[in-house]
């Protein structure tokens, strides 16, 4: 039970062997059943000529920079909130953690029956308050769909990014607060020059978790909208699951692999490099 | 002392924007469980925000009926099984991490820390041959492996964190005292690390129980679905009975919410920490 061995070999042969294998997957074609054929930069060449592609690329990134501006504030203002300790605090910061509990399959099917254009809640809203905006479409109409989805997404994170900014805040000494008052600064300067420099870390881990989050984004959109109407919420992970799972396209499947696998470690050594798990890395050797 | 709690309209702002956003949160939980307690009938003739006209729980015997125990009992035999496994295999790395650096323990810990980057997300593709190839493909097991591989960077990072903590001089006492390797880490090791150990367990536990795109690749059969991909399943079946379907999302997380009661604090405080160390 001790050692490296056990945890490594789990390790290797489920994530970096796939990983590996997805790099040579996208230089082949390959329906899942017969034999692989060498198909050198075809399928990487389908990507870039793809204008489904291109769309998905879009797609992709208008969640991923809407999940971000959305997110962020709204965690960072609520995880300072329920940073206090006084007791109402407590019970708000309580049931702000509930969405974090449920699965983004149930998620996704509660909003999918709220947001029933016929039956959905929202509608029956609209009638009694004869409020006509919240009787819309949610799910079928093209410019609404993918403002939807983002939101949804939004309701099931930011309680995991307040927890986070909640944290990070209860960590900043409170002797630096005591010196700023004695200076004279006001709340709002506490804010910007004390609290937002000591969250730097936090903001930074918050974000790359967002943007790696979305990047990979997949089961609601799968559940609730499956890329469409048309193709307004078609995502690059929905179209990797498609070319494998209902094309057998494993090769052009593999290369969205790649790309994805891609940006997501370039993001992440982002992280490595801002935070300083690197340093510790290095502390460790040190210590050797 | 003022100005640290904030000027008293900041005060108010901040509790009526943090009121807006509990309303948020809770509107549509409340609506699910009050949909959950709908007759197909009822449900479509009845103003959803109201309890009134005739609740009742006959959409709970309609999902257990449709093999919802089934899902559960998956969830609960995946989520047990891949909480031990990452939780002691990683303690263990940890002690060797941060005990004895041979060359090979620390190349070990490289390739597990540059883990932390890659989405599992991204490599399902390959993931599915390989489970396909080894012949796991629709099996609990391959659940269990994928889903713990995937937990172990994280695990490991957290634990080498914490294990680092733990005073050289207790450990060097035991060992002059006779002990061996493995006594330190039974006597002493797993005791102190509890804590983490308990954190690491509800964070890759609620990863786990809440995965669905790994249950969605890796199996088919209704035998080994677990409760996220089960759910969908039973929308499948009964899409057009929304009462049916929210009393079963409502039970995929009612073990969560009644450990979450008993364990708030715990549960909270691991959820940041863990990514907050």
């Amino acid at each position: 039970m001790i050692g490296v061995g056990p945890p490594m070999l789990l390790f290797c042969l489920f994530i970096v062997v796939p990983m590996i294998a997805a790099v040579a997957l996208s230089f082949v074609k390959w329906n899942g059943l017969g034999t692989p054929v060498w198909a050198g930069g075809s399928n990487w060449a389908q990507f870039f000529r793809d204008p489904v592609a291109r769309t998905s690329v879009a797609v992709t990134a208008k969640i991923v920079g809407l999940s971000y501006v959305v997110q962020t504030p709204i965690a960072l203002a609520l995880g300072m909130f329920t940073a206090g300790r006084q007791r109402h605090k407590t019970v708000y910061a309580t049931i702000f953690v509930l969405p974090l509990l449920m699965s983004t399959a149930g998620i996704a099917l509660m909003w999918e029956s709220l947001l029933d254009p016929n039956f959905g809640a929202l509608t029956a809203l609209s009638k009694s308050w004869h409020a006509a905006f919240l009787n819309q479409n949610w799910l079928g109409d093209p410019s609404l769909t993918l403002y939807v989805v983002v939101a949804i997404i939004a309701w099931q994170f930011i309680p995991f990014h307040t927890l986070l900014y909640a944290v990070g805040r209860r960590q900043v000494p409170a002797v630096l607060y005591e010196a700023a008052v004695l200076d004279g600064a006001s709340p709002a300067q506490l804010f910007w020059r004390v609290t937002l420099p000591q969250l730097r870390y936090t903001i930074v881990t918050s974000g790359i978790l967002m943007i790696v989050g979305s990047l990979t984004y997949f089961d609601i959109i799968y559940i609730m909208t499956d890329g469409g109407p048309g193709y307004t919420t078609r995502v690059l992970s929905l179209d990797m699951y498609n070319a494998a799972f209902q094309q057998d396209q494993y090769g052009y499947a593999s290369v969205l692999a790649v790309i994805l696998s891609v940006i997501g470690i370039a993001v992440a050594v982002g992280l490595v490099r801002f935070t300083g798990f690197a340093s510790m890395a290095s502390q460790q050797e040190g210590a050797a | 002392v003022n100005a640290l709690r904030g000027s008293r309209t900041g005060r108010v702002v901040s509790l009526v924007l943090a009121t807006g956003w509990l309303v948020i949160v809770v509107a549509p939980l409340y609506y699910m469980i009050l949909a959950s307690f709908r007759t197909q009938g009822t449900y479509l003739t009845s103003n959803p925000w109201v309890p009134a006209g005739g609740l009742s729980a006959s959409s709970y015997r309609t999902v257990f009926a449709a093999g919802l125990g089934r899902y559960l009992l998956n969830s609960v035999i995946l989520t047990a099984v891949c909480i031990a496994l990452t939780v002691t295999m990683s303690l263990g790395a940890a002690y060797r991490i941060t005990r004895r650096r041979t060359r090979a323990v620390s190349a070990s810990f490289v390739v597990m820390l540059f883990g932390l980057a890659i989405p599992v997300q991204a490599i399902i593709v390959p993931i599915y041959v390989l489970i396909y190839k080894m012949h796991l493909y629709d099996t609990l097991f391959a659940l269990i492996l994928t889903l713990s591989a995937a937990a172990i960077p994280v695990s490991v990072l957290v634990m080498v964190s914490f294990v680092r903590d733990i005073p050289r001089e207790l450990i060097g006492a035991m060992l002059v005292d006779g002990g061996t390797e493995w006594t330190v880490f039974r006597q002493l090791i797993w005791p102190l690390s509890r804590p983490v150990m308990a954190t690491l367990a509800i964070y890759n536990g609620l990863n786990v129980w809440n995965n669905f795109l790994l249950p969605l690749v890796l199996t088919q059969s209704t035998s080994v679905a677990v409760l996220p991909l089960g759910l969908t399943k039973l929308e499948g079946l009964y899409s057009v009975n929304v009462p049916a379907v929210m009393a079963g999302v409502l039970l995929s997380v009612l073990p969560l919410l009644v450990l979450f009661m008993i364990m708030r604090r715990q549960v909270m405080n691991s959820l940041g920490g863990v990514i907050a160390r």
